[in-house]
């Protein structure tokens, strides 16, 4: 089955990171990223430009309304996903629990309709 | 002489859960599982006043149940969905009629639906529908919910299995312990549920007695986790206790005040055994113990408060919390004086202001202590919180007597 898994965490604290510690969390993001491409388990994943440059569009009466800023406000944000194909809802949150923002975030896992 | 349908209701008791574990093993269909189960068990309440009961109740339900799956399948599967149920039609046909010489497939159930990711209220239905076989109306009634709103809870549980591909397996050793952590947590849920319903009458025994089959079940498919065993031990000891508990106009007895020739002198055999042959390593063995010492008790001037207490201390380092340390502190209090108990409270009121036990607690210890102006604001502060009408009462009637 194919589960999207949302990384949500506080992206003013990534960005009060040393640049040291900033490294760090990239390179586990790395690590867990090849594992999960030798496993055949990963279809995508990427990291996220910061809230501050989303866009929210919506269309109303054939009216185009964008506007600046998330969809919504939230303590964390959506700061990157990662597409898998795993078995089952275990193998995905097992995938989940080695994100390494789980220690300070949350991740949400979605799977993916008729996927 | 018993009756056809005497016949059909002991098979369905017994057999339920492990007839409908292993066809939705085969089907990955809780409906048609359920549902075929179902009506086997009617078309026997329908043919078998006829044709007489047969030999062997359980086969007869099983094939009738398997046949009543593969018809299902055969209609409703259409499309790309065809080849899968070809597959699992013929598994089906390959059971047999002995279900069991089938490997037991309950634990897998009992672990999908316990899933963590189902919420809470969900697990204990389905854990209640589709393990222990009750009825939604049965399960509604036991919860003071409308059953259409028990059936959405059940539909939704369902559906969220399904879609989310929630496995339909037992966990890996390595997610075990943690996975039958889980599922202790619901049983002991529905026993605590019957135990001290948090609304209208006090007790339900019926689901007691379904917490501890529950209990047993899982003692009985993983037995070497000894906590499962710990699980069975408590709840036997404190359902041990349910006559004395309540009195005729359906109002609480403390401990105390118990007429101990009421307590179930067998269930307590029981518990003891297990407690005596296990080892203390986790919360339900040490609870258990706990229990033990009461029930080993024939009077409450008899009871080993010291060994409750250091119980406790146990507890509170393997699970601290403040439920526990209130627990604690009561049974200091009992061992070594009112005032050694509430010299323990007080740190917990910022924790527990909110909890009707913690206030209550604290008035039986200032009513002891002889504080009846300070009891009475404590029992004051109980009867603002508390949620059951018997316990209700029971905090009234203590209110009257340090009334000042």
């Amino acid at each position: 089955m194919k589960y999207l898994l949302l990384i949500y965490a506080d992206e003013h604290a990534f960005e009060a990171m040393s640049e040291d510690e900033r490294r760090h969390v990239y390179a586990a993001y790395d690590e867990l990223m090849k594992d999960l491409s030798a496993k055949g388990q990963s279809l995508a994943g990427d990291e996220l430009a910061p809230t501050s440059t989303a866009t929210t569009v919506q269309v109303r009466d054939g009216e185009r309304l964008v506007t600046d800023g998330p969809f919504a406000e939230t303590k964390e944000q959506l700061g990157g996903y990662f597409l898998i194909d795993v078995d089952d809802l275990d193998a995905a949150i097992d995938i989940a629990a080695r994100i390494p923002s789980v220690h300070a975030g949350s991740i949400e896992v979605r799977p993916v309709a008729d996927g | 002489m018993t009756t056809v349908g005497e016949v059909v209701d002991r098979a369905y008791r017994d057999d339920t859960g492990r007839a409908v574990a292993t066809l939705i093993r085969v089907t990955r269909d809780f409906d048609v599982a359920e549902e075929a189960w179902q009506e086997a068990c009617e078309q026997a309440l329908r043919t078998w006043p006829q044709r007489g009961v047969p030999r062997d109740p359980t086969a007869w339900l099983f094939t009738a149940a398997r046949n009543r799956a593969i018809d299902r399948l055969r209609r409703e599967r259409v499309g790309r969905e065809k080849t899968a149920a070809a597959m699992q039609i013929a598994e089906l046909e390959a059971l047999g009629d002995d279900m069991h010489e089938i490997p037991d497939d309950r634990l897998r159930l009992l672990f999908t639906c316990c899933h963590p990711s189902l919420a809470l209220d969900a697990r204990i239905a389905l854990t209640l529908r589709t393990v222990a076989g009750l009825t939604t109306r049965e399960i509604a009634r036991a919860f003071l919910v409308p059953e259409p709103t028990l059936g959405q809870r059940l539909t939704r549980a369902k559906r969220k299995i399904r879609d989310a591909g929630i496995p339909y397996a037992v966990p890996p050793r390595e997610a075990l312990p943690g996975r039958l952590d889980d599922v202790r947590t619901v049983v002991y849920l529905v026993f605590n549920e019957g135990y001290e319903a948090t609304e209208g009458e006090l007790i339900r025994a019926d689901l007691c007695t379904e917490a501890i089959r529950l209990a047993r079940l899982l003692d009985h498919l993983i037995p070497d986790d000894t906590e499962s065993g710990g699980l069975v031990a408590l709840l036997l000891l404190q359902h041990a206790r349910r006559a004395a508990r309540i009195d005729a106009s359906g109002d609480l007895i403390t401990l105390e005040d118990q007429d101990r020739s009421r307590w179930d002198q067998q269930l307590i055999d029981e518990g003891l055994a297990i407690v005596d042959r296990s080892p203390r390593d986790g919360p339900y063995q040490l609870q258990a113990a706990i229990a033990a010492c009461h029930d080993r008790a024939p009077r409450p001037e008899d009871t080993d408060w010291p060994r409750i207490a250091s119980l406790y201390d146990e507890l509170a380092r393997m699970r601290p919390s403040p439920v526990v340390a209130l627990n604690r502190a009561v049974a200091v209090a009992m061992a070594d004086g009112p005032d050694a108990g509430l010299r323990l409270l007080d740190p917990l009121a910022g924790d527990l202001d909110r909890y009707h036990h913690f206030h209550a607690a604290r008035a039986d210890l200032l009513r002891r202590g002889g504080r009846g102006r300070e009891a009475a604001e404590a029992y004051d502060r109980a009867l603002a919180l508390v949620a059951n009408d018997a316990e209700r009462r029971y905090l009234a009637r203590r209110r009257t007597e340090v009334a000042v």
